[in-house]
């Protein structure tokens, strides 16, 4: 087998799909008289194939998560960006609650006078309102910054913020009765009052 | 597609990890098949395909826009790959000698009817033989005919992901070839 070296550099060429159309001619016609190269030339675009088709394996199904978890942790400041940009209502919500608690906790600290609701058939002792024995107060009572106490009756709700109820055995709330004392409570008991509104606006 | 990638690549240079994820899951048959193909094991494959991505993640600030992304990541899979054979034990030669067998080499044990090549890799054992074949190339033919025939990549992004002038790359495809032939030409 006395073929030139070349020839052989020729398959390799024509393989990697990089030869001149005259070296081309040359190696098609030496391959058609010299059996030997020939048989060199198909076993290798055999073993191309081989490799060509070696069947496609693919990764684990949680290749991807796997990756992730193996990963620094990223910026926190990223996280939240993207969070919020994919939550636009939350973040709108919690500015609003944000500016909401705010202004409801200056009023909570800005008020520290003492108020009544009604002064009809109660008697006011220094912070103190006194529904008397025998006596009925018609509709609602709130007490901001003072105390409460029933002796007679209420014919409605008893509210108390900043300050305590007291219920004799003889008194009577026909409605409901309510201390607030804590912020949250203050925030609480706003919240309802706007939900009632709101429902009394619908009613 | 490639617009696609360079929005993702920015969002992860800001440190977005999402838009990470979708670049893994873009690449990741790729990576993988390329790690298993060096490697020849999935088990190892699937620890250096994940390695590879995580650390073209932390050095995501030095991939240079300039290059193909996926490129870079071949890049960052093969040296991975290559390092990993190199800490690996050298195992059997096809035409070692199987023991006992006296002038019996594994080699010869191999069926020799005639088919397609088609055919003949349906038989799982002769997948395993394909893919032992490559693993016997050393690593510097084996990353270039991996790059090549199991990856498709052309002459030109073989050079450009492993750093070596096109010349190089020819040469090396010259010989992978002609040592695959010697194990698989006669199938």
């Amino acid at each position: 087998m006395e073929c030139p070296n070349h020839i052989i550099k020729l398959m390799h060429d024509y393989l990697d799909d990089d030869i001149t159309p005259d070296d081309e001619r040359e190696l098609r016609e030496h391959l058609q008289q010299c059996s030997a190269c020939a048989h060199h030339f198909n076993s290798l675009k055999r073993t191309i194939a081989f490799i060509q088709h070696a069947s496609h394996i693919t990764p684990s199904s949680n290749f991807t998560a796997n990756v992730m978890a193996r990963l620094p942790k990223e910026k926190k400041m990223v996280r939240l960006g993207r969070w919020l940009k994919n939550h636009p209502f939350v973040t709108a919500a919690s500015l609003f609650l944000a500016l909401m608690v705010g202004s409801l906790f200056t009023t909570w600290n800005g008020e520290q006078q003492f108020s009544v609701s009604t002064r009809e058939n109660v008697i006011i002792q220094d912070r103190t309102v006194i529904v008397p024995k025998g006596k009925v107060v018609e509709g609602d009572i709130v007490v901001r910054n003072g105390s409460i106490k029933i002796e007679g009756k209420v014919n409605g709700d008893v509210t108390v913020i900043h300050g305590e109820k007291y219920l004799a055995s003889a008194g009577q709330v026909t409605g409901e009765i309510e201390e607030i004392n804590q912020v949250f409570d203050w925030i609480w008991y706003n919240i309802k009052e706007s939900v009632k509104d709101v429902m009394k606006a619908f009613e | 597609m490639e617009t696609f990638i360079k929005k993702r690549i920015k969002a992860i240079k800001k440190g977005d990890q999402n838009a990470y994820a979708e670049i893994v899951e873009l690449y990741k048959d790729k990576v993988y098949r390329l790690c298993y193909r060096m490697l020849g094991n999935r088990h190892e494959a699937e620890d250096a395909a994940q390695e590879a991505f995580v650390r073209a993640y932390i050095n995501i600030h030095t991939y240079n826009t300039n290059m193909k992304f996926s490129s870079w990541l071949y890049r960052i899979a093969t040296n991975l790959s290559i390092d990993k054979i190199r800490k690996k034990k050298p195992s059997v030669y096809l035409d070692e000698e199987v023991s006992g067998t006296e002038g019996l080499t594994v080699y010869s044990q191999l069926p020799s009817t005639e088919a397609s090549p088609e055919e003949t890799l349906e038989s799982l054992e002769l997948q395993e033989t394909v893919q032992k074949a490559i693993e016997k190339l050393p690593e510097k033919y084996r990353s270039v005919i991996v790059l090549k025939y199991i990856e498709d990549l052309s002459l030109q992004e073989i050079s450009e992901i492993l750093d070596i002038p096109i010349g190089t790359v020819k040469t090396r495809i010259h010989r992978g070839r002609e040592a695959l032939r010697k194990h698989l030409g006669h199938l």
